[in-house]
């Protein structure tokens, strides 16, 4: 089945597109590199490709994990299936 | 796939390989540009590398410019070298450097000769020095003899999840064969910093990496006005869909996939520890990391992009990879290998890896890259403070 997000790592609460654009309430079929896994889940906003998607409710001050790691932090709640980006997740560092 | 153990390369008097056979017209300093690129353009087959420093340098500043001009001139692609600098201590300096290699060079300096003088008689000492190398032929040299440097440049998280990886595939594959291999962009492994201190092969390389580290973040925390996000990540980043510098940081550093690395060099050194992968500490801006990692002596660079960097270097090959489909449909003439079916799952990072080894195997062996091709010849020398 063809993939239009891919998850680094199965500790990361992000995904990232990987077709042209994933439209709203899309279902998107996921694969998890780490241990060749899958799951789905349902957009909720318009995201191109190489963005990132939600994979679960964030609130502010929440830490973003992509590659199993601290990639920073949440100042605006974001929604399970949301576009994650610079509007809403800023540096922890500089 | 079974790695073939040897490409075809110029083998130069100190025993290294080139993977290029350039006649260099190297100018000391900014004023020499015009005469280095007068002769260039006399004797065909010549390169002039004109930059735009050189003059009351001091201090450490100083010490990296004339690093940077030998370790260039010294870099196994490069045949010959003709020098021209305004005034003779400086130019004689960077010749006496080079001269160890045992390849020829010769300097020539303008001042009570000027330009049109001065030109002259390095166009005959340029054309001698072509001529003598236009017949140098290439022969096999072992894989070994391949110094392999990487940087990835308008990064997106296509980098991060394949391109980068597939050159971490390749380190894998191919440091256990005896190449030397190099990274750096210091700044760019901010947020990733720890991780890659536990990479040092040694203690020691890992306490090294992380004082180098932590002085280029402290100077960066020091001149910064605001939250560097307009710089890193850059705009062709963010557009790419990465957020922030901890997220580029991660991505970047698949490009080392499990190697560890043996030793932490300065901008421009050349690496003395033998085969295995190296961490230079280098700007993240392309051209001044690629210009420091060829004077460094390496003589094929592998750059994967995102959103499609199209940097060149004037004496080492730049191999581009991307796996962004839009990058490979809007900018093909860019890319040297495309590994973005790995997004669509239709080819692995195995797959991939050897993909990149071809590539980099045939340009070794003399095909033009894509940036050479087009005539890309950056070359940019890193300042690290005002002159004097």
């Amino acid at each position: 089945m063809a993939t239009d997000i891919i998850i680094h790592d199965k500790k990361d609460n992000v995904g990232v597109v990987v077709i042209e654009k994933i439209t709203p309430k899309q279902d998107c079929a996921c694969w998890i590199m780490e241990d060749d896994s899958s799951t789905n889940i349902q957009s909720v906003d318009e995201i191109p490709l190489g963005h990132k998607i939600a994979m679960i409710d964030l609130k502010e001050g929440d830490t973003i994990l992509k590659y199993g790691h601290d990639i920073g932090k949440v100042v605006k709640s974001i929604k399970k299936g949301e576009h994650v980006h610079v509007h809403n997740v800023k540096t922890k560092k500089w | 796939m079974e790695i073939p153990k040897s490409f075809l390369g110029y083998k130069r008097e100190n025993g290294r390989a080139g993977t290029r056979n350039h006649v260099i017209i190297l100018p000391v300093d900014d004023i020499s540009n015009a005469c280095a690129e007068a002769v260039a353009n006399n004797i065909k087959g010549t390169i002039a590398l004109p930059h735009s420093y050189g003059r009351l340098q001091f201090g450490a500043d100083l010490e990296l410019h004339f690093r940077t001009m030998i370790g260039t001139g010294c870099n196994p692609n490069v045949a010959a070298v003709i020098v021209i600098g305004i005034e003779p201590k400086w130019t004689k300096k960077i010749v006496d450097g080079i001269a160890k290699t045992g390849k020829p060079v010769e300097g020539f300096h303008i001042e009570r000769t000027g330009d049109i003088g001065t030109t002259m008689k390095a166009s005959k000492k340029a054309q001698e020095f072509v001529m003598w190398a236009s017949e140098k032929q290439r022969e096999e040299c072992p894989l070994s003899d391949l110094w392999i440097s990487v940087k990835c440049g308008e990064s997106d998280t296509t980098s991060g999840l394949a391109a980068n990886p597939t050159v971490g595939n390749l380190m894998d594959k191919l440091e256990p064969l005896g190449v030397h291999l190099c990274f750096g962009e210091t700044s760019e492994l901010t947020g990733a910093e720890q991780v890659c201190a536990t990479r040092g092969a040694t203690k020691e390389a890992s306490e090294k990496f992380m004082k180098t580290w932590s002085s280029y973040n402290d100077f960066i925390l020091k001149e910064a006005t605001d939250d560097l996000s307009e710089s890193q990540p850059t705009a062709g980043n963010i557009a790419g869909g990465l957020t922030t510098i901890e997220e580029k940081a991660f991505g970047n550093f698949q490009k080392i996939g499990n190697c560890k690395f043996i030793d932490v060099l300065e901008p421009a050194e050349e690496p003395t520890k033998g085969k295995g992968l190296y961490f230079m500490d280098t700007s993240s801006a392309a051209a001044e990391c690629v210009t420091l990692q060829a004077a460094a002596g390496f003589n094929i660079h592998l750059f994967p992009t995102g959103q499609g960097n199209i940097v060149g270097n004037p004496i080492e090959p730049v191999v581009k990879l991307t796996a962004n489909p839009l990058t490979v449909k809007g900018m093909g003439e860019h890319i040297d290998c495309d590994v973005s079916k790995i997004l669509s799952r239709e080819m692995n990072l195995s797959e991939a890896g050897d993909e990149l080894i071809k590539t980099t195997l045939r340009v070794a062996n003399g095909r033009l890259t894509c940036a050479e091709a087009l005539g890309h010849k950056e070359f940019v020398m890193t300042k690290l403070y005002r002159s004097a």
